[in-house]
């Protein structure tokens, strides 16, 4: 198993006190994981060292950039199991790969009366895009259900997925719930009926191997800074038959091949989606946080935190009035959201940040998640690489005094 | 571990808030909620002859510090005129509820006086909420 006092010195974050000599106890991976030195420091060299804009200088410092720049999509690619580095398309974070696809692909596309589907579990970022275009092109967004345990509704499927669907797209893993989707059966599924198969990876690319040609997902998503990386950057893989037939998401420099005063043409990928000049430090910073990734080991990372998730679940489950959102712990990634009798989860977080522990409070982008559990917010603790037990022990102390203090 | 916020008042009108409910024919009645954590608070007013609050009652659903602040308006704005409510400042509802609040909770606070002033002016008026920092 993973050494988690080794790998707690790898991010100097957690040397920081959340109140003067309180310790930080950091349970909110899920919204934003913490850096570790190599990423910081990855970035810092580059702009001590290399900075130049990319694709452009024909000088040695520019050709540095430009191939380092290049170097880290190719690790991405790399770590998604992508065949081609071409079908890396940088982009800001998981929103913009799917703003992306629904602009690009999807004005090109949908036809009035098609079909958009995707699941009650989803982020906002994958659904607003999607209602967006919907409401443009006079097309119709359905919903797969999910059941009182958080999983998908299976068996509500094939009714949804008709003909007239183009693109389902889906979680991999819920955000608040945890639940893992069965990934690779739902991509079968929409291609059985000749739709395109989108993946939100945003909670899947920081905790589990990924590989998106045995997915085999027409297009996914996920974002940097959930997965060690810097913000500002993220990715979107597509097909690149795909990525090739869409028109540009964004138009200026470096996204064309010939620009007249009549019109212009487009650069291959995966430039033609990049217009501007790039997050450069950002894409080296993610590329590093791969790099981190890769030699802790996925499977690695994956079965320490399915260690975690378990204990904290037993542990959080023995708090008389809490009731846990989701999944059993096998079924489910690093995040905890729950309820608690009597107390509002904004005043959970509040009494445990007193005891230096963040957790989430709110909707977590998912309010129709919330609305069909008939509750406006949850608290979320979600963990990672670095959660010691003893951390998940305090927070249940912590949880205990937040029902003393409401009379609990 | 300073938890100063939840005073005894507090956690009492949250347990056991004051004007809550609904009234027959209102002179308004509005609601809104904070995107942000999804705290919703709505509440009506009806005010005499002599056009100060005759009654005022609240519902809602959010946090201890939303709903506490919604008790201590209701009770406040009694016997007020709509100009008087109107004119209604923050900084003396945070004064009545008086515990140290953090920017977020601030928000919290803040929302059932939002609600009230949105009512009492008819329609929202976003330049004039601006102007009060609601
Ligand atoms: C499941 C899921 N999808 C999408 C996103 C959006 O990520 P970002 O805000 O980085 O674009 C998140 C982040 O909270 C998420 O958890």
């Amino acid at each position: 198993m993973l050494d988690v006092t080794k790998i707690r010195a790898n991010f100097p974050i957690l040397q920081v006190e959340a109140h003067p000599g309180v310790p930080l106890i950091f349970l909110d991976s899920a919204a934003s994981s913490q850096k570790p030195a190599v990423v910081i420091t990855a970035m810092d060299a580059y702009y001590r060292q290399m900075h130049a804009n990319v694709h452009r200088g024909i000088y040695a410092l520019s050709e540095a950039a430009t191939s380092a720049y290049e170097g880290a999509r190719a690790k991405i690619a790399r770590f998604i199991h992508a065949a081609d580095p071409a079908e890396v398309i940088y982009v800001r974070n998981a929103t913009e790969g799917f703003n992306l696809v629904a602009f690009a692909w999807g004005r090109a596309n949908l036809e009035p009366g098609d079909e958009i589907l995707l699941t009650e579990m989803e982020h906002h970022a994958n659904l607003v895009p999607w209602q967006m275009l919907a409401a443009e092109k006079g097309a119709v967004v359905k919903y797969v259900p999910f059941l009182p345990d958080g999983t998908l509704d299976m068996d509500a499927i094939p009714a949804l997925l008709t003909e007239r669907v183009k693109i389902f797209s889906f979680t991999a893993v819920s955000n608040v719930f945890g639940t893992v989707n069965p990934v690779k059966q739902l991509v079968q599924m929409a291609h059985a009926v000749g739709a395109l198969a989108m993946v939100d990876a945003a909670q899947a690319a920081p905790h589990l191997p990924m590989d998106v040609q045995d997915w085999d997902c027409d297009f996914t998503a996920f974002s940097s800074h959930k997965m060690c990386g810097p913000t500002g950057i993220g990715v979107l893989y597509g097909k690149r038959v795909l990525l090739e037939a869409m028109p540009p998401f964004m138009g200026g420099g470096d996204m064309i091949r010939r620009v007249t005063l009549a019109g212009s043409t487009w650069n291959e990928l995966p430039w033609k989606f990049e217009a501007g000049t790039p997050a450069i430090a950002e894409a080296i910073g993610l590329g590093t946080a791969v790099d981190y990734l890769i030699g802790l080991g996925m499977d690695e990372v994956h079965a320490y935190e399915q260690y975690i998730t378990t204990y904290a679940l037993e542990a959080l489950s023995e708090i008389e009035g809490l009731t846990l959102l989701g999944p059993s712990a096998r079924q489910r990634g690093g995040v905890a959201a729950f309820t608690m009798h009597g107390l509002h989860p904004h005043d959970i977080a509040e009494i445990v940040d007193k005891d230096g522990i963040a957790i989430r409070a709110g909707h977590h982008c998912a309010m129709p998640l919330h609305h069909k559990l008939g509750i406006n917010a949850s608290a979320r603790a979600s963990f990672y690489i670095h959660t010691t037990t003893e951390e998940v022990d305090k927070l249940v102390m912590s949880l205990h005094r937040a029902k003393k203090v409401f009379r609990q | 571990m300073d938890d100063s916020i939840y005073r005894e008042q507090i956690i009492d009108l949250y347990e056991n808030p004051l004007n809550y409910g609904e009234l027959d024919a209102p002179d308004w009645s509005y609601e809104e909620d904070n995107p942000l954590c999804g705290d919703v608070v709505r509440i009506e007013v009806k005010l005499g002859a002599d056009g100060r609050v005759a009654e005022v009652a609240w519902r809602g659903d959010g946090c201890a510090i939303s709903q506490a602040s919604a008790s201590i308006l209701t009770e406040e704005i009694k016997g007020l005129t709509l100009e008087e409510i109107r004119n209604f400042d923050k900084d003396h509802l945070l004064e009545l509820i008086g515990v140290p609040l953090s920017m977020a909770r601030v928000k919290c606070a803040l929302l059932s006086l939002k609600v009230l002033k949105a009512g009492a002016y008819g329609i929202p008026d976003p330049a004039h909420m601006r102007e009060d920092g609601l």
